[in-house]
């Protein structure tokens, strides 16, 4: 069992969702049951597990019920069906305390326009979540503090929000949302309202965040770029259904169908395929291992860092493991047959 | 000529309404009335009692505290000095004390009436027709049945003023907390706040501006209510209105006029400068 389950979710806005239900359960599509029946299905029998470490995003057309899908994880919204498990509970069971206790200790949500408190400061901000906990002030402001600076908004304290830049002001919505030291890290459009160059900083920032802290990350993105740079698996949705779940690479190199595909035409492949998934493995059996002389490569390299050596070499290339085993080779026209395809 | 068979005797229900209500608990009535009017004579007692000097100074501490003007400060304080020196002073203290007891229960009554219709469609959808009728029925018609209920005097005068005068707060109440941004909202959730953290802590803070513009709108109503409500027995400068008139007295008719303008001007003054405040606070203001 994976740390989070979804299963077979379905959600229905609308007054009366039993009809609009039955015709999603029978496979029926959005705009048919739109129609038919005048309710919007937000998800249609989307089941997922995510598992603890690992940063998942979900990407799709505005509209695709990513937002909607996020939000059952906080139950934010309730499903119209469905179960959602967190290490085995399922929440949907919980209380209304019994969920507020969940959310406290183990969620924090950041928001695609960031949600602040327009009327706290910075610091009351940052320090909200233990303000709902009811941690005692001192404490919660040092945590705050040190999270505020640990983002890069030391001396910013004591601003509004509306004194801050977009890019600053979702500095504060991360620190505010890492304060309560939760295990999970809901991400909703969260860089999507930044400029590019800012929101490559934070992109960057929150890397080196996770590879200290390896929190569970949901990630929402409309954005293939940003999903496959953040991504350690990537879910595509459309129209509220799941269309395809994988690796990065295997989005990119197996895409499920032409809404997948369309997506990434315009993806830069060199910088999303990795040596493992282009070279020749080595069959046990013969151990041709290659030659002693090639160059040996890491497994996760990137195409557009191999590409210089396979230049340079075009003998042939040494794919090694972590542990510096041979586990595959590759040759220069291996290599510029994968960018051209 | 509309047939006299669908006539529906509605006139009749209601008198039966408030025979019943007279008989079975105008004991309850008689408590509350004497309740409100004790706190009412206490007030307007002090504020008579009180040196007009020391009236005026802290309604221009009040004046100061909600706009850090000097000019506007100086300005309703000369007003007050002008009620003064049209001899009303006493008659307005009298007024003043019936609008202070009927805005603040109008206050006490209408926020928590417009948290719960923001928070549940059902009373809103009840209240909203209610408002409306509250607003547009002559006050004639509801101080008939205040006044059996009440008797003459200030009780029933307060009591129509408070239905003709807490619409506002109440509505601005529900739409400032219906208007809180919705992703703000959800990030206090996500956090796991309960309703009570919600509605302190983000929701009230965030509706306030629009709330002190229902209070003010309020204080305003129930200033337009004195003549009304002395008809029925309420003292003060709307007695004065009404005795003018009744004598052919213009000059005395008008003197009261405009001392209840000068009053009305002092309470808007403040009531704006507390709206401007608030607005501040709320987008940028001193923290919660
Ligand atoms: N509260 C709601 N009431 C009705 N329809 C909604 C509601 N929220 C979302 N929807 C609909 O559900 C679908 C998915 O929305 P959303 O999850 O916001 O998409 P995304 O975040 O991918 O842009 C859309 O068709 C949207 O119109
Ligand atoms: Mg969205």
């Amino acid at each position: 069992m994976s740390y989070i389950d979804i299963r077979n979710i379905y959600k229905i806005f609308g007054p009366n969702p039993q009809k609009a239900l039955t015709l999603a359960q029978k496979g029926e599509n959005k705009n048919d049951i739109l129609t038919q029946t005048g309710h919007t299905v937000g998800l249609s029998n989307v089941s997922l597990s995510i598992e603890q470490g690992e940063t998942f995003v979900v990407m799709g057309l505005s509209g695709s019920g990513k937002s909607t899908l996020i939000r059952h994880l906080n139950r934010l919204i309730d499903p119209t069906a469905g179960e959602i498990l967190f290490g085995g509970e399922n929440i949907l069971n919980m209380t209304t305390a019994r969920l507020n206790a969940f959310r406290r200790a183990k969620l924090g949500m950041v928001f695609q326009r960031f949600g602040l408190l327009p009327h706290c400061t910075v610091l009351d901000n940052v320090a909200y979540g233990l303000k709902i906990q009811k941690t005692d002030r001192q404490k919660r402001q040092d945590a705050a503090r040190k999270w505020i600076e640990r983002v890069g908004l030391a001396g910013y304290e004591d601003s509004f929000p509306d004194e801050l830049s977009g890019g600053m002001q979702q500095r504060v919505g991360l620190a505010r949302a890492l304060t309560t030291n939760p295990e999970v890290l809901l991400m909703d459009e969260a860089f999507s309202a930044l400029d590019p160059l800012i929101r490559s900083d934070m992109q960057d920032e929150l890397m080196k965040l996770q590879s200290e802290l390896h929190k569970t990350i949901v990630f929402i993105t409309h954005d293939l770029d940003e999903a496959l740079k953040l991504g350690d698996r990537i879910a595509i949705l459309k129209d509220g259904a799941m269309i395809q779940v994988g690796r990065p690479e295997e989005i990119v190199m197996k895409p499920a169908d032409d809404y997948v595909r369309a997506f990434t035409r315009d993806i830069n492949r060199s910088r999303v395929l990795r040596a493992k998934t282009l070279m020749m493995p080595i069959d046990d059996n013969t151990q041709q291992a290659g030659s002693g002389d090639w160059p040996e490569i890491a497994a996760d390299m990137r195409l557009e860092d191999i590409l210089p050596i396979a230049i340079a070499c075009p003998a042939g290339i040494n794919v090694v493991n972590h542990k510096q085993q041979r586990i595959g080779t590759l040759s220069k026209d291996q290599v510029i047959a994968a960018l051209a395809a | 000529m509309f047939p006299d068979k669908l006539n529906i005797p509605l006139g009749k229900s209601v008198n039966a309404l408030v025979d019943w209500l007279v008989v079975n608990y105008g004991d309850a009535f008689e408590a509350f009335a004497d309740a409100l009017l004790t706190v009412l004579v206490w007030l307007e007692h002090l504020l008579r009692a009180a040196p007009w000097w020391l009236v005026i100074a802290i309604i221009a501490a009040i004046a100061y505290h909600a706009s850090r003007s000097w000019k506007t400060t100086l300005g309703l304080a000369l007003a007050m000095v002008a009620i003064g020196t049209l001899g009303l002073w006493d008659k307005a203290m009298q007024t003043l004390a019936l609008m202070i007891i009927a805005t603040g229960l109008s206050v006490i009554i209408g926020i928590p009436v417009g948290i719960g219709m923001a928070m549940s469609n059902k009373l809103r959808a009840v209240m909203i027709p209610l408002l409306d009728m509250m607003q547009t029925m002559p006050s004639f018609v509801y101080l008939i049945p205040a006044l059996m209920l009440f008797g003459l005097g200030k009780v029933p005068a307060i009591i129509a003023t408070v239905i003709y005068a807490s619409p506002p707060v109440i509505r601005l109440t529900d739409l400032g907390i219906r208007l809180v941004d919705k992703e703000v909202l959800e990030a206090s959730r996500s956090f796991g706040a309960s309703r009570g953290q919600i509605l302190w802590g983000v929701q009230l803070p965030l509706a306030l501006p629009n709330i002190m513009a229902g209070i003010n709108q309020t204080t305003m109503m129930s200033i337009s209510m004195v003549v009304i409500a002395s008809m029925i027995g309420a003292r003060g400068l709307g007695e004065q209105v009404l005795t003018g008139i009744q004598r052919l007295d213009v000059g005395q008719g008008v003197e009261a006029g405009i001392a209840i303008v000068l009053l009305a001007v002092v309470f808007d003054r403040i009531g704006q400068s507390y709206g401007k405040k608030s607005r501040h606070s709320a987008k940028a203001g001193d923290g919660a």
